[in-house]
């Protein structure tokens, strides 16, 4: 029928598109608002009433204006979960993944296809792991008896308890673990597009490897670079479950980033209204993080 | 239908039968009676224990039917669920298990109904030790549930490590310093045995808290919550004194290294690891503990009933009754959105005759909340410790499990968690839950001790 249509419509001028032809999409935009748009809806006039499942505001639910907003800027709690989560974004999102991504697509991309087989193996196997799974897996490897002081004995060092001492590096460390893929795969690929006559002449002109990569191959990555920073700097900002498992959000909030925070406050504590007001800063901070990237790129790169 | 085969009817009906569970509380059918509880691990013995009494209820009533709704979930996780439940009348249960944690809390949210009116008429009632009766009371003065076990604390102590370091059972002490005094007698004398466990981490949660403060607090000249004023209280000596214990139990190495006091396994690892194997003398920790040691339980031990004795938490100087003890528990309460109060009860009396509820209580070896049960050879017998805990009972202090207690629970936790690694001194830390108490309940509902 397809073929039918489109051979009519190219022997004559197309026809005015009518509303009744949307028809058949309309149940699937009904189904879409009810259940997309219609909780996200609800979620954000949450966040301005003080809405609970104990106590006060269990019983009624009234509207509060932005009392949640002001209550979270006055809670020593909220600031140093805020700390926490700028610290492990730019730790481990920013600067960790971007920059072991892109170091590693650099190297592979002269290696023998082996190495690059084994290694993409190992860096993807590392992301596909479930969230879970990967913070366990890092929970045994850093916890007190586990394998890396029993391999810290082995040599006669001192063992380390990060855990305990450093939670937000221990955790930032798991992420650079489990995210770096993403990065290398993004750089991988747009290495593969710059074309290797541009990096020959600036060979033949005397250009060193480092200036190459300064003048050559960073400037024409720069468009993967935000891309891939932007989509980074989203999904570290929303990491839950690693650290849920590794720490728990401790010792004593230590590690406690926003999306820790959000859900202490929504189902531990069963303050729904305060914990979708966190969620809509959590929310606003990623739409700043990307309205930044945006400005950093150049016009020539934005269409 | 001859054409249809056999296997799509089994087919369909195999899936509306697994659908069916998914059906929560909440349908209209009179006389059925939805009764929802927590399904945690792989403990059973609730189960069993409503199915049976349910089978015998209907059998006497014919056209009423029980329904269980087990959630399936830990701690937190369950009283969600059961608020989010009791929220609506469309899928309030008629009967729920709440732990005496969220009581109060609930009644505040306006999810149970009072149900003075059943226990007034109810013989057994009398039965119930004053204190779990005081402890199903709200603020209104209005009772919510009927209690169905109870749990207290003390110290459990292994006999042989103490006779190695010179301490022989039984041992009872009678201040805080008789308890430091034998755990750094123990130190000295046998290096690489931990003296004492006492939970004192955000990490260990409630445990630090209940099994682990309010153990102290409540030995002190002070208090959490002040009952005449209804005012949560500050600045208080006795909080800053038991932030002292815990100091000097971590600061002089009395208790388990920082790691592991830190970590959020300590209970497991304590009661099946270190204590049965002799490298922990002492623990403050709950009446339930022992049911692992049982040879059905993950940490079977044969001795536990031989070497392990119990001491009663003293208070700070042995003021007082000279013992501490906290007391907790579950019980059945009534949403008030369901719509079957009177058969509720009626089911709730039967669930609660002294045959039912003396049976569940010494298959689940708990503490009974009540007279008649204490009584019984049947539950005396059951378990070496439960004596002890029984008798505790009657002196108990529950919790002010209001509203805002999970978070000033918490706010507790930090405070011990400071102190325990040495990153605030206890004045400090002490300070600091003033002002986090402050911003959880609002000034006007604190007041400073005198």
């Amino acid at each position: 029928m397809a073929t039918a249509t489109t051979s009519a419509q190219s022997a004559k001028p197309r026809p005015h598109i009518r509303w009744s032809r949307g028809m058949p999409m309309l149940p699937t935009l009904v189904i879409l608002l009810l259940f997309l748009a219609g909780p996200v809806l609800y979620s954000v006039y949450l966040a301005f009433t003080n809405r609970a499942l104990r106590g006060e505001g269990a019983s009624e639910t009234s509207f509060v204006g932005l009392d949640n907003f002001t209550q979270a800027f006055d809670t020593s709690a909220f600031w140093n979960s805020f700390t926490l989560t700028i610290i492990f974004t730019l730790v481990s999102g920013v600067i960790g993944q971007t920059v072991l991504g892109m170091a590693l697509a650099l190297l592979l991309r002269r290696a023998p296809s082996w190495v690059q087989a084994i290694t993409g193996a190992v860096v993807v196997g590392a992301w596909i792991v479930p969230e879970v799974v990967a913070g366990y897996l890092w929970y045994t490897f850093l916890s007190e008896d586990g394998s890396l002081n029993n391999i810290l004995d082995l040599l006669h060092l001192p063992s380390q308890d990060w855990l305990i001492s450093a939670p937000i590096i221990a955790v930032s460390f798991a992420n650079i673990w489990r995210g770096t893929a993403f990065a290398m795969l993004t750089f991988s690929a747009a290495l593969a597009q710059i074309s290797p006559e541009l990096e020959e002449s600036a060979q033949i002109d005397g250009a060193g490897p480092i200036r190459r990569f300064w003048s050559i191959t960073l400037p024409l990555l720069r468009r993967a670079m935000m891309t891939a920073l932007m989509l980074i700097t989203l999904q570290t900002l929303s990491v839950f479950g690693l650290i849920y498992v590794m720490t728990g959000g401790g010792p004593s909030a230590q590690s406690q980033t926003l999306p820790l925070y959000m859900y202490e406050q929504a189902f531990s504590y069963g303050q729904l209204g305060y914990g979708t007001a966190i969620a809509l800063l959590l929310l606003g901070i990623g739409g700043i993080a990307a309205l930044a990237y945006l400005r950093v790129l150049p016009k020539e790169d934005k269409e | 239908m001859p054409d249809v085969s056999r296997r799509s009817v089994l087919r369909f009906v195999g899936g509306a039968v697994a659908v069916a569970p998914l059906t929560a509380c909440g349908s209209d059918h009179a006389n059925t009676l939805r009764i929802s509880y927590q399904q945690f691990g792989s403990g059973r013995v609730m189960e069993a224990y409503i199915k049976q009494a349910a089978a015998d209820f209907s059998k006497n009533r014919p056209g009423t039917a029980v329904e269980l709704v087990p959630l399936v979930a830990a701690e937190n996780d369950y009283f969600t669920k059961n608020e989010l439940m009791m929220s609506s009348s469309r899928t309030a249960c008629d009967l729920v298990y709440e732990d005496t944690f969220i009581l109060e809390s609930d009644v505040a949210a306006g999810y149970l109904r009072p149900i003075d009116e059943y226990i007034s008429k109810w013989p057994e009632w009398k039965r119930y030790h004053a204190v779990t009766r005081e402890a199903v009371k709200a603020e209104d003065g209005k009772t919510y549930g009927v209690p169905i076990a109870t749990d207290t604390r003390g110290i459990w102590y292994h006999s042989e490590v103490l006779e190695k370091a010179g301490i022989k059972a039984p041992w009872q002490p009678k201040t805080w310093d008789d308890l430091l005094e034998a755990a750094r007698t123990i130190k000295r004398e046998l290096p690489g045995v931990i003296p004492l466990n006492i939970y004192a981490s955000k990490a260990s949660g409630e445990k630090t808290s209940m099994q682990g403060f309010e153990m102290l607090l409540y030995g002190t000249d002070s208090t959490l919550y002040d009952e005449d004023q209804k005012k949560w209280v500050i600045g208080s000596q006795g909080f800053r004194d038991s932030l002292q214990f815990i100091r000097t139990v971590y600061s002089e190495k009395l208790g388990p290294p920082l790691s592991s006091a830190l970590d959020p396994n300590l209970a497991e690892t304590a009661q099946n690891g270190w204590f049965p194997k002799g490298e922990m003398a002492m623990m403050i920790d709950g009446s339930w503990i022992s049911r692992a040691w049982l040879d059905d339980g993950p940490g079977k031990w044969p001795k536990a009933t031989e070497v392990v004795k119990l001491a009663t938490m003293p208070t700070q100087r042995g003021q007082g009754a000279g013992i501490t003890t906290l007391a907790g528990g579950h019980s059945w309460a009534f949403p008030a959105k369901a719509q079957q109060h009177d058969l509720a009860f009626e089911f709730v009396r039967h669930l609660c005759s002294l045959k039912n509820l003396s049976e569940v209580t010494i298959n689940d070896r708990n503490v009974t909340t009540r007279t008649d049960i204490a009584e019984l050879p049947a539950y005396k017998n059951s378990s070496t410790f439960l004596p002890f805990f029984t008798n505790l009972v009657k002196d108990a202090t529950y919790r002010p499990a209001l509203a805002p207690y999970p978070q000033i629970s918490t706010a507790i936790q930090v405070a011990c968690e400071q102190v325990m690694t040495g990153s605030r001194s206890p004045a400090q830390a002490a300070r600091a839950y003033d002002n986090a108490v402050i911003e959880i309940v609002g000034r006007d509902h604190t007041t400073k001790e005198a």
